[in-house]
This record gives structure tokens, sequence and C-alpha cells, in this order.
């Protein structure tokens, strides 16, 4: 990790600035969060069983997955300075797109992966258009934008969920199904030392992972959109498209977040009109925890896969002790509030 | 003048940490005259104007208004006592969501004594009154968001002088209104002049000063630097005390240039502003100066391409020269170090190293992806070239000193080979030493590309430039080889007066 090279190199000492040494207190902020994800996985080994197996880490991975992907789309609109609100959304439309266009449409897998690309990146370009070229506000435009979708997801079926058989509007039945090759996405398991292990969506979550990490950490064009969101006059003086590049950071968030719907597709086997409430708010609580990761206290993607994977942790291991589903959220909520402490108190470096 | 002072300021100072901003102020003024406060960027206004209306504690000092002792705790105490002050931006003095009449009579909807319940009628009875007296014929049922800048900021005083002021402080008001707009505001003030308030009124528009002054007051380095109020007033001298030679430093041998690099041919940048033509040539620094506000920002974006001209053509090594963006500027090898650096200069989140590639990504990835051994390497190089002084490139900006911050944002562009190289008050905000650094610096590299520095404060031109020129409203109005400079008469083209002869 390249901000984990801070503050350990004395090369030139000179005046003024003095010198600064790691003290208790910068360990604290760097390390906290990966030594209390230690902490846990240490204390859930101990006390829940079975917790430490490989079918139980997978199982981590998956419930995670989707959530991940959504997170990691987002951390690209935090890193622009924004936020998009609509990714929640964006992937429940694609879920009802996909089981459109092959129950309804009886379309292929293919044909149903570029219509959720597709519809990823057409709200993408709206919501960048909305805040680049309209001037409303990032959580205005996407918020209306989710409210949108939320909408218009309901209107080709009249509110109905679609499945193989169901009745249309007009009468007839629709009789297309959901591919193999589709519902492959959502069940099939990579053999990984142990046969059928690995599923398809955790893969999925892994690339994209390596990628936004590797386009933001290790590209010009990662750098630049970090630069807009720290300084856009400055960004915009050093020669950087900044009205494009703040559009490519919703694109990449709508894009990410409808794989997020075709992997909820794939998984389903239907498209769930009651399905994905709560990807909206992991998603955005798995970013903004990643933000304490290594006393970055920015958005980046690292962190946020870990944000991901921790509460996915937490919440694998206390079910496992058998705590109650209902306490989930409130869980959910109090690592995000600590997480948030350690990100803009401790570390004193929040973004205005 | 004659007659007792009503407000009067002595020995007054002011520090923040370290940093003395204001070294012993003294200043009177005096009923039904308008006194106009000069001084560049830094010399200390806005920390006196602060002090006089509560926002800041004093730091020594005493300050007497009709003889009385005058320490207000907070803004209100100074209001209450008479002394109002409507401050630069025009949008701190009004409420744009609520009308005119409750703008005029907003101080009276709290604090003691004020009514629980908000009545329309009497607002509006108020505030008509309030409007008579000061001549004001804005609707009062209006919105103050719908109303232009000139009725706002028209509003703003009124609802000042609704507290019936003795003394009142206008900075900068006509900063961001048009000519005419301004003659409506002068008008007001001639009239509250007649009615016995004192006036301070502080700006850098020399046609303001001279519709305006009664008396002009120089500020500089946080001292008063000179009182001008024999009839008529020295406006040159008065520039003088505010910008003039302080020191006499080393004359710089000047250089003349034979290959020209830029050439400018009728470029209006501003609404009824006379066209500047200007040629720049190769090796030699040419410096801009000029007062705050005529328009050297304004002709730097214009060369960098983030501002569209009005008219006219440029030139650059014998082929037009049209940038679109400062993407097209920095690809035809013009680079500009701006104003301000914290504000469009430093990225904050990123370190030493990452603010100097800042510009040259592209050129310094392979397929897009960074090469990061290069980037080092060369923010490495530029820490050497500018002795900047720092623990290691991967130090965070906000640990350096302002003069080293500046150095890295010079050192940020001087890491590739410029064309033109444009500087916007580099030396703002930066310690002499430093100051000498970066002007030894931009001399010793300066063959091979054309340099251009706009600054207000004379002495940095003349330690720095091979030629100089004056800006006066948005036009360039003089010239000057930097080798026997006469001094009278380019203070005379900065301070805009009939004894310029136009170059």
């Amino acid at each position: 990790m390249e901000w984990s090279e801070h503050g350990f190199e004395l090369g030139k000492v000179g005046s003024g600035a003095g010198v600064r040494g790691m003290t208790l207190r910068d360990h604290a902020i760097r390390y906290g969060f990966i030594v209390l994800l230690f902490g846990l996985v240490a204390y859930f080994a101990i006390a829940a069983d079975g917790f430490v197996s490989p079918q139980s880490a997978v199982f981590i991975f998956q419930s995670v997955a989707i959530t991940g992907v959504l997170a990691l789309g987002v951390t690209a609109t935090l890193v622009v300075g924004g936020f998009d609100l609509s990714i929640g959304s964006v992937a429940t439309s694609a879920m009802m797109a996909a089981s459109y266009v092959m129950v309804v449409l009886e379309q292929n897998a293919v044909v149903a992966v570029v219509a959720c690309l597709l519809i990823g990146a057409i709200v993408g370009l709206i919501n960048g258009w909305l805040i680049v070229y309209m001037r409303v506000p990032d959580l205005l435009a996407t918020l209306g934008m989710m409210f949108l979708l939320v909408g218009l997801q309901r209107i080709p079926t009249e509110g109905r969920s679609i499945a193989t058989g169901m009745t249309m509007p007009d009468g007839s039945v629709a009789n297309g199904k959901f591919s193999d090759a589709f519902l492959a996405l959502g069940r099939h398991r990579f053999d990984f030392f142990i046969p059928n292990l690995i599923p398809v969506s955790v893969v999925v979550l892994l690339v994209l992972a390596v990628v936004i990490w590797f386009f933001l950490e290790y590209t010009r064009f990662g750098r630049m959109m970090y630069a807009v969101g720290s300084n856009e006059r400055a960004a915009e003086l050093a020669g950087a498209p900044v009205k494009a590049y703040k559009i490519w950071a919703y694109v990449i968030s709508g894009v990410f977040a409808s794989i997020g719907g075709i992997l909820l597709a794939a998984r389903l086997g239907r498209g769930d009109i009651a399905s994905g409430n709560n990807l909206l708010l992991d998603a955005v609580a798995a970013a903004l925890i990643g933000y304490a990761v290594l006393g970055a206290a920015k958005p980046n993607a690292f962190g946020t896969a870990i944000g991901a994977l921790f509460v996915g942790i937490l919440l694998q291991g206390l079910t496992m002790m058998n705590a109650p589903y209902y306490t989930q959220d409130f869980v959910k909520g109090v690592v995000l509030v600590v997480a948030l402490v350690f990100t803009f108190a401790l570390s004193g470096r929040g973004r205005g | 003048m004659v007659g007792n002072a009503v407000f009067r300021v002595e020995g007054l100072r002011k520090s923040f940490g370290r940093n003395e901003v204001l070294g012993g102020v003294s200043l009177d003024l005096h009923a039904g005259e308008v006194t106009v406060l000069m001084g560049a960027n830094g010399a200390g206004k806005s920390t006196l104007v602060k002090i006089i209306s509560g926002v800041y504690e004093r730091g020594g000092g005493t300050m007497t208004l009709a003889s009385q002792d005058f320490a207000p705790a907070k803004p209100a105490e100074a209001i209450r006592a008479g002394v109002v002050t409507v401050h630069q931006n025009i949008n701190d003095g009004v409420v744009a969501d609520l009308d005119v009449a409750t703008n005029l009579t907003l101080d009276r909807l709290s604090g003691k004594g004020a009514p629980t319940l908000f009545n329309p009628a009497r607002v509006r009875r108020e505030a008509k009154a309030v409007a008579d007296r000061m001549g004001l014929t804005i609707d009062l049922k209006a919105r103050v968001s719908d109303l232009s800048l000139a009725d706002r900021q028209m509003v703003a005083i009124a609802r000042a002088l609704a507290h019936q002021p003795k003394v009142l402080i206008l900075d900068e008001p006509t900063s961001s209104l048009s000519s005419a707009e301004a003659d409506r505001l002068f008008a007001l003030i001639d009239r509250l002049r007649d009615q016995s308030v004192a006036i301070l009124y502080i700006s850098h528009r020399m046609s303001d000063i001279r519709r305006l002054a009664d008396r002009i007051v120089s500020m500089r380095d946080g001292v008063i630097s000179g009182v001008f109020d024999a009839k008529p007033l020295d406006y040159e001298g008065a520039v003088n005390a505010m910008l003039g030679r302080k020191i006499h430093l080393d004359q710089i041998v000047a250089r003349d240039s034979v290959k020209a690099v830029l050439t400018v041919e009728g470029l209006r940048i501003a609404q009824g502003a006379k066209p500047i033509s200007l040629t720049l040539g190769d090796g030699e620094v040419v410096a801009i100066t000029g007062l705050v506000g005529v328009g050297k920002t304004a002709l730097a974006e214009t060369l960098f391409g983030v501002r569209k001209p009005l008219a006219g053509t440029m030139t650059m090594n014998g082929k037009p020269y049209m940038p679109r963006s400062a993407g097209d500027a920095i690809a035809a090898g013009v680079f500009l170090v701006a104003k301000d650096r914290a504000t469009s200069g430093i990225v904050g989140d990123f370190n030493i190293e990452r603010n100097v590639s800042l510009p040259f990504l592209k050129r310094m990835s392979n397929l897009s992806v960074l090469k990061r051994r290069l980037e080092r390497a060369t923010a490495r190089r530029q820490i050497e070239e500018l002795s900047i002084v720092c623990r290691s490139e991967k130090d965070e900006m906000s640990a350096l000193s302002g003069g080293n911050q500046q150095k890295v944002m010079v050192a940020r562009w001087m890491a590739q080979d410029a064309t033109l190289f444009i500087l916007d008050e580099p030396f703002q905000g930066v310690d002499i030493s430093a100051r000498r650094d970066i002007a030894a610096k931009l001399r010793a590299s300066a063959n091979g590309r054309a340099t251009l520095l706009f600054v207000t404060e004379l002495d940095e031109a003349l330690e720095t430039a091979d030629r100089i020129l004056v800006m006066s409203e948005h036009t360039i109005v003089g010239e000057h080889r930097n080798a026997d400079v006469d001094l009278d008469r380019l203070l005379a083209e900065v301070a805009g007066g009939p004894l310029h002869s136009a170059a």
C-alpha cells in the first residue's frame, strides 16, 4: 500500500516543519482498524464453532460480494468529492431489466448483461450531467435519480415481480426463462483446493477490487480524480478536464452498481421487486468505513474492500453466535460511527 | 483637518502567533469627511477593519469614539455604539431569501426588547422610514435575491445606516459593481458626508479614490506609511507610500531579448478596456505591475486559456496561439503559477511529490500507468533545484512554511521546459529569503523561454524583471526598461493620473 509509506522515511531533516515521528496515536490511527479486524477474527475463532473454515470464509465473502461491488463503485464518486445515492436503485433496476430481457423478451444471457451494463452507464451519465452541467448538488441529484429508478423499474410490469410464467399487464403469459448461462453467474462455484468452493460473485468482487484499486492508485486518471476531489480549481489549472473526470466517476459508479444488479438477479433467479433494500446503505457504509483503514482518511479501494469484509465478518460471527438478525443493522451502524470517528476526529484530516 | 476627530485609533497592535500584522496603527476619522485607506494585500487593512468592527480583539493600543473609550467585544456592540461596517462580500450584508423591508429592519428582530411576534406592517413602516432617509427607491417588497448587485449593496448599506452610525466603514464596496452602479453608490456617500458621518473607505480603485477622497491614508506592512490631506491630494505620493521602494537592493542587470516568443495584438480583456499589445522575448523576465483589480489576473488567465478574450490575436513562435483550456496552454508550453496557491495551486491531500507531478502526469506515465520512479526522481530533483526545506518528497504540504509551499508550486511548473512561464503574484505570503531564491532561480533559468510575472509590489518587479510594464484599467499604460527607471513616471502610471504618457 502506497500510503503506508508516509512518515517512515527520514530523508533530509529540515528546519521549520519539525520532525514528525510515529507516535502511539499515529500507530493507533493507522493500524487501529486492522488490529480490530484481526481481533474480531480471533475472537470469533475461539467463541464460534466452525468460524475458521474455508466454507465460512467463502460464505463471508459471498455475503458481501454484491454490497462490495457497489461500494467500490461509489468509492469512485467519493474520490472526486461527490456521492452517489442512486447505486442501490441502479442495482435493482439492473436486476429487473435482466429479468425482463430474459423472461419477457426471451433473449439470451449476453443481451441481458449488456442491457444491464448500458443502464448503469446511462444512469451514470445522467447523474454526472445533472451534477456537472445542471449544477444540482450531488446528494440531491442522485437522490432524485434513486426515486426515479425505484419508480421506473415497476412500470413495465405494473409493480409485479418478474418470473417465468407470470401474467403480463396485457393478459399474456411471459414464457421466457433465465438462461442457464446467466444463472451460472449466481450459482457456479470454482474449484480452489476444495471442489466447488468459490462462487462467481466472489471472483467478480475480487477482480473488480483489484481493477479499481489499480486504476485509482497507479494510473494518471485515478491520480487526477483524487486531485479533482481535493482541489478542483488546482486540478483544472493543471490542465485536467475536471467535468469529464466527474462524469466518468458517476459512470463507473453506475456500471459497478449494474454489475451488482446482475449478480443479484443471477443469485435470485427472478426479478424480485422487494429485494435489494439494504444495498445502498451497506455499500455506502463499507466505503466510509474504508476511510479509516490504514489511516487513509480518504476514499480508497483497498479500504472499501476491507470495510465491506469487516461488516461481513462481524455479521457472520454474530450470526454463528446466535445473535438475532434484527440486531444486524444496529451493529453496522455502530461500526460505521466508530470508523468515522477514527477518520475525522483522531486523524484530524477530515475533508471539509 | 480642523475640528476634533470623531473616531481615533492610537498605537493599535495585533499579532497572530509570532506574526505581527499591525505594528502600532494610528488613525483619525472626522465627521463629514471621506478618508480613503489604501494598502496592498497583507498590509493589514482587513485586520484593522476587523478590530474596529469588533470581530478581532486588539493586541494593544486605544480606540476612542467621540472621546469615549471604544472597545467592542463583538460586532453587535460596535454597531450599537455607532461604528458600522459594510464588508466586501455584499451577500454577507443581506439575507437573500427575505424581502428588502425585512432586510432593512433585520437587526431589530433579535436582541433585547425585540417583539416575539413578527408584525409585517410595522416592519414595512420602519423600513420605509429607513429607505426615505437614505433616498432609497427600491421596491420594499422585492426579494433581495432578485435585486442587482448594486441594489443589494444599497440595501446592505441602508441596513447598516438604519443604526444611524457616526462612523461608517466601507470595505472595497465597488469591487463587484459596474461604473454606473458605482456612481449611485458615490451619490449616496456624498449624501452621508453631508449628514456628517465619518467615512472610512477602503479601495484600490484610483477612479473611486479620485472621486471621493478628502484624505488618503496609506498603509504598508502593518503601519501607516503616509497621510495625505493637503489639497490637491497627492495621489502618486499615496501610491508610493503604499507600494514604492523601501529598501534599495542591488540593481539587476537588465537584459534585452532579440527573439520574440509571444506577440499579443489588440487583446481586449474587459468590456470598455483599451486593447493590449505586447511582445515577450526569449530569455527575458518581464514584470507587469499595477494595483489590485486592474486586470492582471485576467490577463494571466487569458494567456493561459482559462478566460476568453473579447478580441485580439496571439502568436507564439510564429504560429497562432489561441488556447481554449488550461490543457491547450500546457500542451503549447505555456505554464501558469496561479495566484493564491491555497485555493488554486496546492492539492491538500497530496504530498510534495504528487503536487509537483500533477500537470505532467501524462508525460510521466506509460499507457496511462504512472511511472512512480520517474515521479519520485523528478520531485527529488526539483526539491534540490529550488532548495525546498523539507524532510523528504513524501512530506505533506501542510508541514511546509508558506515560502516553501510557494517553492513547490514554482517547482511543479519548472519540472518541464516552458515556452512561456507565467507567474501571478508568486511572492504573496512568501518570506524574503524564499522570495529571493525564487527570483534568482527564475532569472538563472530564463534562457529558452519567456518569463512573465504579475506583481502588485513595485519592489518585486524592480528586483526580478528586465522589463516592467504597468497596467491600469485593464490595459497596459506604460513600459520601462529596468535599468534606470523613472520612478515618478512609473508611479504616475500606476496611479492612472493625467501625468501618464501612454506607451
